[in-house]
């Protein structure tokens, strides 16, 4: 008895320490949830200096949105963006991956190699994007190197071409992202038992039919896992973007993403809380229907494993 | 091209082939490297040459400038100084809380039995996909109503709890922290909070250098947020100072300082990361995926 109540002594220590981080969660993160989800349903805009609402008009913000074409809009070009960086990215981690891991490669300077796929990950996504933009600006570096080697004659104007703005921030994405991914990769296919290789070198299987017909399928779970995550990740994209273009999303707003366009619509000037609301709860279905997935994915993937 | 070389380097399988694979991996691991470094190549040669200089065309070698930018930078408009003390404050203090309360949470769930332990842990988990920009909006407004709008604690106290940095130190727990270390202290008359920060924190050690550099990253390009609350010039980060920089007249601007302004926010990072890239490199596996 004496004992019992000396454990159930210790356990309210477990409440004790967890307080801070709940306390603060639901202050910092639940309330305004909550206050997110509740504008969503009112008219309340700045037009000027005068301030509409806020007026109680239940789902209209999120049929606006809708049909003005401005969700579907600027949800496409974030995909696009997200998937033009994302294949080129997942391909080379596999590569890279699955080289760093061969044990009959045996690579030198993995380290070194590790250190520098992984540097551009650290970088200010802010400051990164405005490299992007003075090198590839109309006078920039760039276009300096691409006349010297004659590729091109006049400066070629990438910020004015919707493939060139995307492909840039598709590229900056990539570039930030691959070396992490193949960190996860090769983590992922260090676990895969070396017994299974070996039995397929000795049955006569390439470098080739090992990759495709062992260590790919034995890797699905972190593959999706992988996906799931850049996928959640490419759904905020923000900074490249945002710095690249000035906040326009140009040309046309074809690379405005959705996170752009709540921060427009969050910014002085131009606020409508109620888009930003309907923009924000959209976002929370979104990122919560793909995490239940990473969830499922990761859940199984334990069973799996122990 | 990448799937061609994984075609060429699988058909052929004795000794002289895995020369011309490694002669291929070789080759694109040094291509690769060429592409990850590049751009910070530029940077740098730039951040040497006088406007006037960069007016006339790219040469790939540095110049002579490089001081004189700098001190047309620290004398320009953009509060470049104020904004690095600034950013260099806020990252400080939300890598040190967020690294600190999330091991206090962990070490919660890690060594108490209590009723809603499970429920609090799924929970936990439930909430680390949540990206901030969904709760953006009410924090805006919270932060109005609670006149800590423009402020640093703004940006540091919610980083207390971070559900990620929680995670990572959670798995760690699982993998070196025997309960029996925590039975013993008690043995020997240690309170639990002094259990948990004289022995607990001290065996924590790698795992919390790892999420402390982490969450200093974070907090340190973190754009979105603080943007939308800092308002005061002088109470600005640097990626806000970098939007502003952008939204400069362009031509107008000395392209030496522009350039100069750049160096000056990622190379501090590069240095930092080359010191400890043996850590960074080894711990983001240990949090995310299982090894």
């Amino acid at each position: 008895m004496n004992k019992k109540s000396k454990v159930v002594r210790y356990n309210k220590w477990g409440y004790i320490f967890l307080l801070p981080f709940i306390a603060v969660f639901l202050v910092f993160q639940l309330i305004p949830l909550v206050t997110t989800i509740y504008n969503s349903f009112f008219l309340h805009m700045e037009d000027g200096l005068t301030v509409v609402g806020p007026t109680f008009i239940g789902l209209k913000n999120y049929s606006t949105i809708i049909s003005n074409g401005d969700l579907p809009k600027y949800f496409t070009n974030t995909m696009i963006m997200w998937f033009m960086g994302f294949v080129p990215q997942i391909l080379l981690s596999l590569l890279l991956g699955a080289w760093f891991t061969d044990p009959s490669l045996k690579l030198k300077f993995q380290r070194f190699f590790k250190t520098v796929i992984y540097l551009p990950n650290l970088i200010m996504a802010s400051a990164f994007a405005m490299l992007f933009f003075t090198l590839f600006s109309d006078m920039g570096p760039i276009n300096d190197i691409l006349k010297n080697l004659g590729v091109i004659k006049e400066s070629y104007q990438f910020m004015s071409h919707v493939w060139s703005v995307r492909g840039l921030v598709a590229t900056m994405n990539c570039l930030m992202w691959f070396g992490n991914t193949t960190i996860l990769l090769m983590a992922g296919m260090l676990g895969i038992d070396p017994a299974l290789f070996e039995a397929a070198q000795v049955d006569g299987a390439t470098a080739t039919q090992i990759f495709y017909k062992i260590t790919l399928p034995l890797l699905k779970p972190i593959l999706i896992y992988v996906m799931i995550t850049s996928l959640i990740g490419g759904l905020q994209m923000f900074d490249v973007p945002q710095i690249l273009t000035n906040k326009t999303g140009d040309p046309m707003r074809t690379s405005m993403t959705l996170i752009m366009y709540l921060n427009k619509n969050l910014s002085v000037g131009s606020r409508n809380y109620g888009f930003a609301g309907a923009l924000s709860v959209f976002m929370f279905i979104l990122t919560g229907i793909l995490s239940l997935i990473v969830f499922k994915a990761t859940g199984k993937e334990d069973k799996d494993g122990r | 091209m990448t799937t061609n070389t994984t075609d060429m380097a699988g058909k052929t399988k004795d000794g002289a082939s895995v020369f011309v694979r490694r002669f291929v991996a070789y080759l694109v691991l040094v291509l690769v490297t060429i592409v990850c470094l590049f751009w910070f190549y530029l940077l740098f040669v730039n951040s040497t040459r006088s406007h006037s200089e960069m007016s006339a065309g790219f040469t790939p070698f540095p110049s002579s400038h490089l001081i004189e930018n700098w001190k047309n930078l620290i004398h320009g408009t953009i509060p470049v100084v104020s904004g690095m003390i600034n950013s260099l404050f806020i990252a400080t203090a939300s890598a040190a809380l967020a690294t600190y309360f999330s091991t206090m949470t962990a070490y919660a769930i890690h060594a108490y039995d209590f009723k809603l332990k499970n429920l609090l842990y799924t929970f936990i988990l439930m909430i680390m996909m949540i990206p901030t920009q969904v709760t953006v909006l009410g924090f805006i407004a919270l932060i109005n109503d609670m006149n800590i709008d423009d402020t640093a604690i703004a940006l540091i106290v919610p980083t207390i709890a971070s559900p990620a940095v929680f995670f990572y130190m959670k798995q760690y727990m699982d993998s070196t922290l025997p309960l029996s270390l925590i039975e013993a202290a008690r043995i020997d008359g240690s309170g639990e909070f002094k259990t948990f920060n004289r022995i607990v924190l001290p065996l924590m050690k790698p795992a919390i250098a790892v999420q402390a550099i982490f969450s200093f990253v974070a907090s340190w390009n973190n754009y979105f947020v603080p943007a939308l609350v800092l308002h005061s010039q002088e109470k600005k980060t640097l990626p806000i100072l970098m939007q502003q920089l952008r939204s400069a007249d362009f031509l107008k601007f000395d392209m030496g300082q522009v350039y100069m302004m750049i160096a000056f926010s990622i190379f501090p990072v590069i240095i930092v990361y080359l010191i400890l890239s043996r850590y960074i490199v080894g711990g983001v596996t240990l949090g995310g995926v299982k090894g």
